[in-house]
């Protein structure tokens, strides 16, 4: 095409760079008309042009999933000033921590961001995931972005438990040690895990260095790539479950809206506020930072990072093998399995799944609600299994035989609900998982707040 | 393996591509698997172990009348307690719980080692005396030389209860 090298010969050095560097329209970007147009193609890349109307109401999302990706932006962005400072050993770790909040400008505020971005995030994934479960979005055809769900779930535990190490306080220290201690109870393999993991058999200078470059490096790359397929996967299900509801048929998809500016002005303010919010929070708050690990010394009580405590506090009323591996994988299992449990009625898109799910859940919650504190209270001053039965092993007296009344009770609950209330499978499920959540729930309060000096129960 | 097995003439140019799709997928997953042999070897941990009985391992005590009967000794560099029973017999136990890896301080009020983590409590001889631990604290190996106390904190000793023969007792002048 000669014609158009001969326009070209005609441009200036500057025009040539610059349609270089965006070809797309030789008309130069005159107006905020033309730079809209041309922002919203960038953004088109991205998302779909038009989305459900119904799938914008707040009250279907709860905007978590977009907090979550703010925070996980927010957490690379600190993360990276973050390792600038911070030395991966030892000896230097804490002192790097202390410098970094003594003699670097608005370094505390850079760690506390990252602070409280980091616990943050957990909870927003968690909320998620209960909204996601609550409104049936893991129904086909979203099966499987359950699963990866799931996947960045994890992720996104163990990034916070392996941050969790890096300030090499007594907090981080200790905490680190009993949660590797809890490897040591898979059969098996764990021991050869634990050795993995840190390096060594005791938490130190390799344990440091596994922590971070899994911290820094690894984990920040399968957020990477699991992210992009988590989202993928909802355009390929064309977008959010739709939200109705229960008196409602499995309607057609409705209206269709534009993205911009319906979904993307919804989303910057999300963004905008959880900024605000976070920024008023590191200022306000300090990240807690103890003295530094000593480990000869475990401060009393020990615990477990906040998000582990409900499993510490399991680890007090059963045996390890059960509290540390069996009930966690069969909770996993469940959790994997849930999307592909066939059921006949469509639930999806309605909250609790119909009204009848709706009274169910609430008196699965009271009931755990109630059976929880008494069963913790009652094995802490009344239930004591290993010294009842001497001469049988404690994997039988305080494993097994609490294990199966935990079995045999919270079955016999799914037994009567759903055959109570002539339930379908997902009301009846949904009311199992109620049960199992609350007790959870209850077990991680408890760690956090109502266990003191020897993990004795007491009075916050 | 057929398109091998078959004369050259009868090769089809669709079979020797297949056949060489094969090979490479083959190939692939040979580097593959080398990737992750080496990924893991290098990862796994212990090439510096201390190895047991080298330098640097062994820890004198000290002297066999340096410990009165049923007294407990720390010894903070060898991360252990020297527990002395009252029989005279000596243990050197681990200050490791068993249940989840925190350090179990002695108490001299009590005569037992708790576990400020998850309350575990074990006696002098490092028996369970409370759950949640498992069993027993990890011994060291202990032996009496010259009537000196030495503990080789590169031999640990797992067992699951007190058996009297663990105990090291000092030869009777």
């Amino acid at each position: 095409m000669p014609e158009q090298g001969a326009i070209l010969k005609k441009r200036t050095l500057f025009q040539r760079i610059r349609h270089s560097i965006y070809p797309g329209q030789l008309q130069p970007v005159k107006d905020r008309e033309g730079y809209r147009r041309f922002f919203n193609t960038l953004i088109l890349h991205f998302r779909p042009r038009t989305v459900p109307e119904r799938t914008l109401e707040l009250t279907l999302t709860w905007g978590l999933g977009g907090m979550a990706v703010v925070l996980v932006l927010m957490l690379m962005g600190t993360g990276v000033l973050l390792k600038f400072v911070y030395e991966p050993l030892p000896e230097k770790a804490y002192e790097s921590i202390l410098y970094l909040q003594r003699d670097v400008l608005f370094g505390s505020l850079i760690r506390n961001i990252h602070h409280w971005s980091g616990k943050l995030l957990l909870i927003v994934v968690f909320l998620h995931f209960l909204r996601v479960f609550f409104t049936g979005a893991f129904h086909p055809p979203r099966q499987f972005n359950w699963i990866i769900g799931l996947g960045l779930f994890c992720t996104v535990l163990f990034s916070n438990f392996t941050g969790y190490l890096l300030p090499w306080d007594q907090l981080a220290f200790w905490a680190v040690t009993i949660c590797s201690g809890m490897l040591e109870y898979i059969p098996g393999v764990g021991k050869w895990i634990q050795n993995l993991i840190m390096g060594g058999p005791e938490v130190g200078l390799a344990t440091l260095s596994n922590f971070y470059a899994i911290h820094t490096a690894i984990l920040p790359g399968i957020i990477i790539l699991l992210m992009p397929f988590h989202f993928w996967r909802i355009r390929k299900a064309r977008g959010l479950v739709i939200p109705r509801a229960p008196e409602d048929e499995v309607t057609t998809r409705g209206k269709f809206v534009n993205t911009i500016p319906n979904l993307i002005m919804r989303e910057v303010v999300v963004a905008l506020v959880l900024m605000a919010f976070i920024l008023v929070l590191s200022t306000l708050f300090d990240a807690p930072l103890e003295g530094k690990a000593n480990p000869g010394l475990s401060p009393n009580p020990t615990k477990a990072p906040w998000y582990f405590s409900g499993i510490q506090e399991m680890l007090i009323h059963f045996h390890p093998l059960f509290s540390l591996f069996i009930i966690p994988v069969l909770m996993v299992i469940a959790l994997l399995s849930l999307p592909y449990i066939d059921d006949e009625s469509s639930a999806a898109g309605v909250w609790f799944v119909s009204l009848k799910g709706r009274k169910m859940a609430v008196i699965a919650a009271v009931t755990t609600a109630v059976a929880t504190p008494i069963g913790i209270l009652a094995d802490e001053y009344v239930i004591d299994l290993a010294a009842w039965m001497p001469g049988v092993p404690h994997f039988i007296s305080n494993g097994l035989i609490p294990f199966m009344i935990l079995l045999v009770g919270s079955f016999g609950f799914y037994g009567i609900i759903k055959r109570k209330y002539a339930a379908t499978k997902n009301e009846s499920i949904q009311a199992l998982f109620v049960l199992f959540l609350v007790a959870f729930l209850i077990f991680t309060i408890t760690g956090i707040w109502f266990r003191g000096t020897g993990m004795k129960l007491m009075w916050p | 393996m057929t398109e091998k097995g078959k004369n050259q003439p009868d090769l089809t140019k669709t079979s020797r591509r297949s056949f060489f799709t094969k090979l490479w997928i083959f190939l692939g997953f040979i580097a593959l698997i080398e990737f992750i042999g080496v990924v893991t070897a290098y990862l796994l941990p212990g090439r510096k172990k201390e190895k047991a009985g080298s330098f640097g391992t062994i820890i004198e005590a000290g002297p066999v009348e340096k410990f009165p009967n049923e007294s407990v000794t720390t010894f903070i560099r060898g991360k252990f307690y020297l527990s002395r029973l009252k029989d005279g017999g000596f243990l050197a136990v681990s200050r490791k719980c068993t249940h989840l890896g925190c350090t179990v301080p002695w108490s001299d009020k009590d005569k037992k080692f708790v576990c400020p983590c998850h309350a575990s409590a074990f006696d002098i001889k490092g028996e369970v005396i409370s759950p949640p631990a498992p069993r027993a604290l990890d011994l060291y190996h202990l032996y009496i030389e010259n009537n000196i106390v030495k503990v080789d904190t590169g031999k640990r000793i797992k067992r699951g209860g007190f058996r009297t023969d663990q105990a090291v007792y000092p030869k009777q002048a």
